[in-house]
């Protein structure tokens, strides 16, 4: 069936619109040749986009489709695989990484949009030979079975004890004037939008607290 | 995802003119955890993307008149954790830590969520007709699975239901919408009016004309008393709701609630604010009046009137 959800773009709607375009080069990419006694009838849609990014305290510079997600920027760009494509539609949470201090799952925003960023994913936390006290836990409690969730769990769960620590409630807090606790109530609450299809959930929420306690 | 291409809009006004230039083309993107979604599926094909996440609509201040204007921008998860929030609309903060996931929250904004599509499971299947996604198709879910779906201020075109807790909240509240338009000038749409039931054309949602662009959302003063926000959903956890209730109530028993899940847009009455004094019976009953809901959804009918309960009898303490 055909999909007119949306209205067709007429011509006079078309020219309008490729006129507005050269903003794009503007701000995104190299500056056009401009000749204005022959300026383009339809002027050319830069494609590419250059984005700079840290990415694991690394500056790096990639030139991307915008259609590029950070989740594929990470893992076809840069080749950083740790962070895993699940359902890519935001309800598995494997691509959780953290961007400017906060968790947010890579497959629902694009590269282009993150510019500047400081972007830590689970490569970013730790190494097999020095890992972080939350990777540490996962092993300790036996907190995964495929492990294919494990670096968004883990990734997530970090950003978690972080949240506890800012005072930000959630939906299982008793009093929204009283900081929040890390219990085990409030740490599943908070990890559910990370899903794990072996069912290690309470080895995570084991580790998870295994850390915030400090006993990791 | 079809190609489009990208720019960012440096202030409200420009982001509304850049839109203007080919309004039913472009779409604005801020969290995009709602609109990349659609993207991937093809269910939303804008040719134009306009990033207005640089404009600093991101602050929470305090009017003149004792409410708070909350930027278009301001995530979800900084709402609800804004002390002020926490404090004097506590109806909106447990709301919005009622919708999505932590990562979802730190993406996703004030303006995004009230704009984001429903969830309609016809409407995000495209080999089934939906007059929302695709005008005069005709609609699948009439016939079809409706147990989520409206059972007040459907039609026969449509029984989608706005998804959100976020605007249940807000519309207990008496919140408005704040918006520049490609001109420059500005209105302000009390969030009574700002989503629209469907009639025989659902696929316009909002009271925003082409190329509108929110730039806040204002609170009127505290309105005191206890704020309950009960949501009753499959999981415990990250899941839409089937029917959710707004609540303020004050000592006397009196106060005011909306409910999520029924309709097109959070569904409040005088009736049924009038009526909550004298319990749950009489406050469903007023709210629910001229419910029209299918076999598969008739249960969302007793459903609101215990959630109704719950809510009056957590209130009591």
């Amino acid at each position: 069936m055909e999909d007119t959800s949306h209205p067709r773009i007429n011509r006079r709607e078309l020219l309008v619109y490729g006129a507005g375009v050269p903003v794009v080069a503007h701000c995104e990419a190299a500056p056009q040749e401009t000749n204005a006694m022959n300026p383009a009838p339809v002027p050319h849609v830069e494609s590419a986009h250059r984005v700079s990014l840290q990415v694991n305290g690394k500056a790096r510079h990639l030139e991307l489709d915008p259609r590029t997600t950070l989740l594929d920027a990470l893992r076809e760009h840069l080749h950083l695989t740790g962070t895993k494509k699940g359902c890519d539609h935001g309800q598995c949470g494997a691509c959780t990484v953290i961007v400017d201090g906060r968790r947010l799952n890579s497959c629902l925003t694009l590269a282009v949009m993150h510019g500047g960023a400081q972007v830590v994913t689970v490569e970013g936390l730790g190494t097999p030979a020095a890992m972080h006290p939350m990777q540490t836990a996962f092993v300790k409690h036996d907190g995964f079975q495929c492990g294919y969730c494990t670096p968004g769990q883990i990734c997530s769960a970090v950003a978690v004890l972080d949240e506890i620590k800012q005072g930000i409630p959630s939906h299982v807090t008793h009093d929204l004037m009283v900081r929040p606790m890390s219990s085990a109530d409030e740490l599943r609450e908070r990890m559910s939008g990370n899903l794990c299809r072996c069912g290690a959930y309470a080895n995570i929420v084991d580790a998870i607290s295994g850390v915030a306690g400090g006993s990791a | 995802m079809k190609s489009f291409s990208y720019e960012r809009a440096r202030t409200p006004a420009e982001a509304a003119a850049l839109a203007a230039r080919a309004p039913a083309a472009s779409r604005f993107i801020a969290g995009g955890t709602n609109l990349l979604d659609l993207m991937k599926l093809q269910i939303e094909t804008p040719a134009h993307l306009i990033d207005v996440n640089g404009l600093g609509l991101d602050r929470i201040e305090a009017t003149a008149m004792g409410g708070l204007r909350i930027g278009a921008l301001v995530r979800n998860t900084d709402l609800a954790a804004d002390e002020r929030v926490r404090r004097d609309h506590g109806v909106l903060s447990r709301a919005l830590l009622a919708g999505a996931s932590g990562q979802l929250r730190n993406r996703a904004t004030t303006a995004g969520n009230l704009l984001q599509r429903t969830r309609c499971p016809y409407f995000y299947d495209v080999n089934l007709p939906c007059n929302k996604r695709s005008p005069g198709s005709g609609c699948a879910a009439i016939q079809g699975s409706s147990r989520s779906l409206a059972v007040l201020g459907a039609s026969a075109s449509c029984i989608a239901t706005h998804p959100g807790d976020m605007a249940v909240a807000m519309r207990v509240l008496d919140a408005e919408v704040h918006t520049i338009r490609p001109d420059g000038g500005t209105r302000t749409i009390p969030i009574a009016d700002f989503h629209r039931l469907p009639g025989d054309s659902p696929h316009l949602e909002t009271a925003l004309e082409p190329a509108e662009f929110i730039t806040a959302v204002t609170l009127p003063r505290p309105l005191g008393g206890t704020h309950i926000y009960r949501k009753v959903r499959d999981r415990a956890s990250y899941a839409f709701a089937l029917v959710s209730i707004a609540a303020v109530v004050q000592r006397d028993g009196t106060g005011r609630l909306a409910a999520g899940g029924l309709a097109a847009r959070p569904w409040r009455t005088d009736t049924a604010d009038a009526a909550m004094a004298s319990g749950s019976k009489a406050a469903a009953e007023a709210l629910l009046a001229g419910a029209k809901p299918t076999q598969e959804n008739a249960f969302k009918l007793v459903l609101t009137e215990r959630t109704i309960g719950a809510v009056l009898a957590q209130a009591k303490g």
